[in-house]
């Protein structure tokens, strides 16, 4: 066991019946980062969480968060982990003090009252602390839930797709918080499909259908990858992206407003597929830093083909 | 026309969300199935072959043609013959016996004598409905049965009925205590396992379980208000009972406490059983009612109980309903106490354990 390693995973697999939904995963993150978890709807992200915080035995691996073995000690790990479920799940027909005060007792705290008042006020909640939480935006519900699962001061947050559907001023304000708590210390393992908020995260780990494919720095995840990509800028791209999108050589293609990102990892094929548009009148093809965003699209394409 | 295909469009959808939730569609072909076998076969609303008891003060033929056209009536089950009146009281109490036929020593030459005798028709009027047919049956039937005797001489006996416990065979009395088992019946298992489906249904669960909250302290925390609100009920409905309905409460309380609080654990341990296998609350609901149902119609508070087929009393000695509701007419309207109902609480205290043991282990197996 390591004292640099908020979670220290190996192996975790998890079976539904016949269905194997988390295979061999491994995972080791860093005391105090903030970890991406990304990958493709139904990939394992939400089973491989529940396993790590307690809610769900694995069916083989196993390994440690915060320290304490995720299956013998899921007890104790409940206590100082915070994990914020994808569905909005308190309850609605409580208000916001309510909920904080029942999460709070939950956990035993001593004199709940008192984290009640200090989540209210860091939180800015306070005003709407009578509020049924039913009542809330999307955006005041998660911050809802964030404050409810950080509660007892855990040393590690869970936290899947915390922002799904909610507007962009809320998830930026969600994520100040983020960095906020990760400043203090706390490791935070974040599940999500925004690549606004992937490049936010320390280190990267794309899951699909069960298995882990990447696990690196964020920055370094497009050099992994190992695209090149060329931007064609221009008007009237759209016959070049349909002639370019089956060409050899051309793994993806996407629009970037006025432009196209073609890419590819085979430098050359890729050069021979693009070369007949650098002398077209009114285009300008010049190289390009594969984006993220890039690099997950070529990722799921590539684990369909690899896993369905 | 595209009015009319959009209709359809609709209905089509509505087919396949029918077809699709299986549970309700079982529950719109069970019910009527249910509801048709039951009141076809099992409810007689004219019960018949109700157990009698007989006392012979005298075995002369007359009375022996009595009890020849009571048994030919079909009205009445000659259970047995005594002399005892210890042993009649005593399973009269226990609601065995709807009659007791008191036939006096010198019947036969009082008779004879024409100093028209006596004969003693005592009912366990509790439920009146039960013992009706065959009370108003009894005298012309006496009479008949003495016909070829005698000959058509004016009445030539004085038959003397006296309703028990219900002097005055007022139904209230009867369906007043049988609805606190119908209510409690309703409300308990219905209250809990909706409550329980909830959790899930809403994903709240989840979050419980993600803080060290122990399953059993959910479970124990989410079941004891209902035990509460059960208690309220039954506060109203004695309440309700003795000063709307006058009706009495004669038998020992201890009795009724153990009754009342054995029955509410077995309707909380069967809502308790129905949210681990529900997944929403609709679905807890409709399982409630596959056992509410049975609950009314089988289980003595609608129909007599001793009126029932066989196998529809057999079913309905599975119900707890029919035990809790047996019982506590018995206490408080023939006054029994804790030793009286204990053929009643035996039962539901079995029916507790079987039904709690399953949901547990249940409950264990959802968790993962």
């Amino acid at each position: 066991m390591s004292g640099e390693l908020a979670i220290d995973v190996t192996g975790l697999t998890k079976r539904f019946g016949e269905k194997t939904v988390v295979d061999d995963f491994a995972m080791q993150v860093p005391k105090g980062a903030i970890y991406g978890f990304l990958g493709p709807n139904g990939s394992g992200k939400t089973t491989t969480i529940r396993m790590m915080c307690g809610l769900l035995k694995p069916d083989g691996g196993g390994g440690t968060a915060l320290g304490y073995d995720i299956v013998r000690e899921s007890r104790t790990i409940k206590s100082r982990v915070g994990y914020m479920t994808q569905k909005f799940s308190l309850y609605g027909d409580l208000t916001v003090r309510e909920n904080l005060t029942f999460m709070a007792r939950l956990h035993a705290l001593d004199n709940p009252g008192q984290h009640v008042a200090a989540a209210l006020e860091e939180y800015e909640l306070a005003p709407r602390a009578n509020q049924l939480a039913d009542t809330l935006s999307g955006g005041w519900k998660q911050r809802l839930a964030l404050a409810a699962a950080s509660m007892h001061s855990p040393g590690l947050l869970l936290l899947d797709e915390p922002t799904a559907g909610v507007d962009p001023k809320a998830r930026r304000d969600f994520w100040d918080r983020i960095r906020g708590l990760a400043r203090k210390g706390v490791t935070v393992l974040v599940s999500t499909h925004y690549m606004d908020e992937a490049v936010q995260c320390d280190f990267i780990a794309f899951i699909a259908y069960g298995r882990k494919l990447i696990d690196a720095p964020s920055g370094e995840i497009p050099e992994r990858v190992g695209l090149i990509t060329w931007r064609i800028e221009g008007r009237n791209l759209q016959p070049v992206y349909d002639a370019l999108y089956h060409a050899p050589g051309v793994d993806q293609i996407a629009r970037f407003g006025s432009a196209l990102h073609v890419s590819g990892r085979d430098a050359d094929a890729l050069e021979r597929a693009i070369a007949p548009y650098r002398e077209r009148e009114g285009l300008t093809v010049e190289p390009a830093k594969t984006g993220l965003e890039e690099a997950f699209i070529w990722l799921m394409t590539g684990s369909e083909d690899n896993f369905q | 026309m595209t009015g009319f295909s959009r209709i359809l469009a609709m209905i089509g959808k509505e087919f396949i969300q029918m077809l699709r939730d299986r549970l309700t569609f079982g529950m719109m072909v069970g019910i009527p199935v249910m509801q048709l076998l039951l009141f076809g076969y099992a409810i007689n609303t004219d019960p018949r072959h109700l157990p009698t008891l007989v006392e012979m003060g005298d075995s002369g033929p007359a009375s022996r043609a009595i009890l020849q056209a009571m048994e030919t009536s079909n009205y009445f089950d000659l259970a047995g013959i005594t002399t005892s009146r210890a042993q009649t009281e005593a399973a009269m109490q226990q609601g065995d016996i709807l009659f007791v036929v008191t036939i006096p020593p010198d019947f036969e030459r009082d008779l004879l004598r024409g100093a028209r005798p006596q004969i003693l028709l005592d009912t366990d009027a509790s439920d009146p409905v039960a013992a009706g047919a065959g009370t108003g049956a009894f005298p012309t039937l006496v009479q008949r049965a003495l016909e070829p005797m005698l000959g058509e001489m004016t009445p030539p006996v004085e038959t003397v009925i006296q309703r028990r416990y219900n002097p005055a065979g007022r139904t209230a009395l009867n369906i007043v205590p049988g609805l606190l088992g119908v209510i409690l019946t309703m409300t308990m298992a219905m209250m809990t396992s909706m409550a329980l489906t909830r959790e899930a249904e809403r994903g709240t669960l989840e979050t419980l379980l993600a803080t060290p909250t122990r399953p059993y302290e959910v479970m124990i925390g989410k079941i004891t208000p209902y035990i509460l609100v059960g208690f309220i009920q039954v506060v109203i409905m004695l309440a309700g009972a003795r000063y709307l309905f006058g009706v009495p409460f004669l038998g020992s309380p201890l009795a009724f406490l153990v009754s009342v609080s054995l029955f509410i654990l077995v309707n909380l341990s069967l809502g308790f059983l129905f949210s681990t296998i529900a997944r929403t609350q609709m679905q807890a609901m409709q399982m409630t009612f596959f056992v509410f149902l049975p609950s009314i119609l089988l289980s003595g508070f609608m129909f007599p109980f001793a009126g029932m087929p066989a196998w529809a009393q057999m079913l309905g000695q599975a119900l707890p309903t029919t035990h809790f509701i047996h019982a506590v007419r018995a206490i408080m309207l023939k006054g029994a106490r804790l030793g009286d109902v204990a053929p009643d609480i035996w039962p539901l205290a079995a029916i507790f354990a079987a039904i709690a043991t399953v949901a547990m282990l249940r409950y264990r197996r959802t968790l993962d």
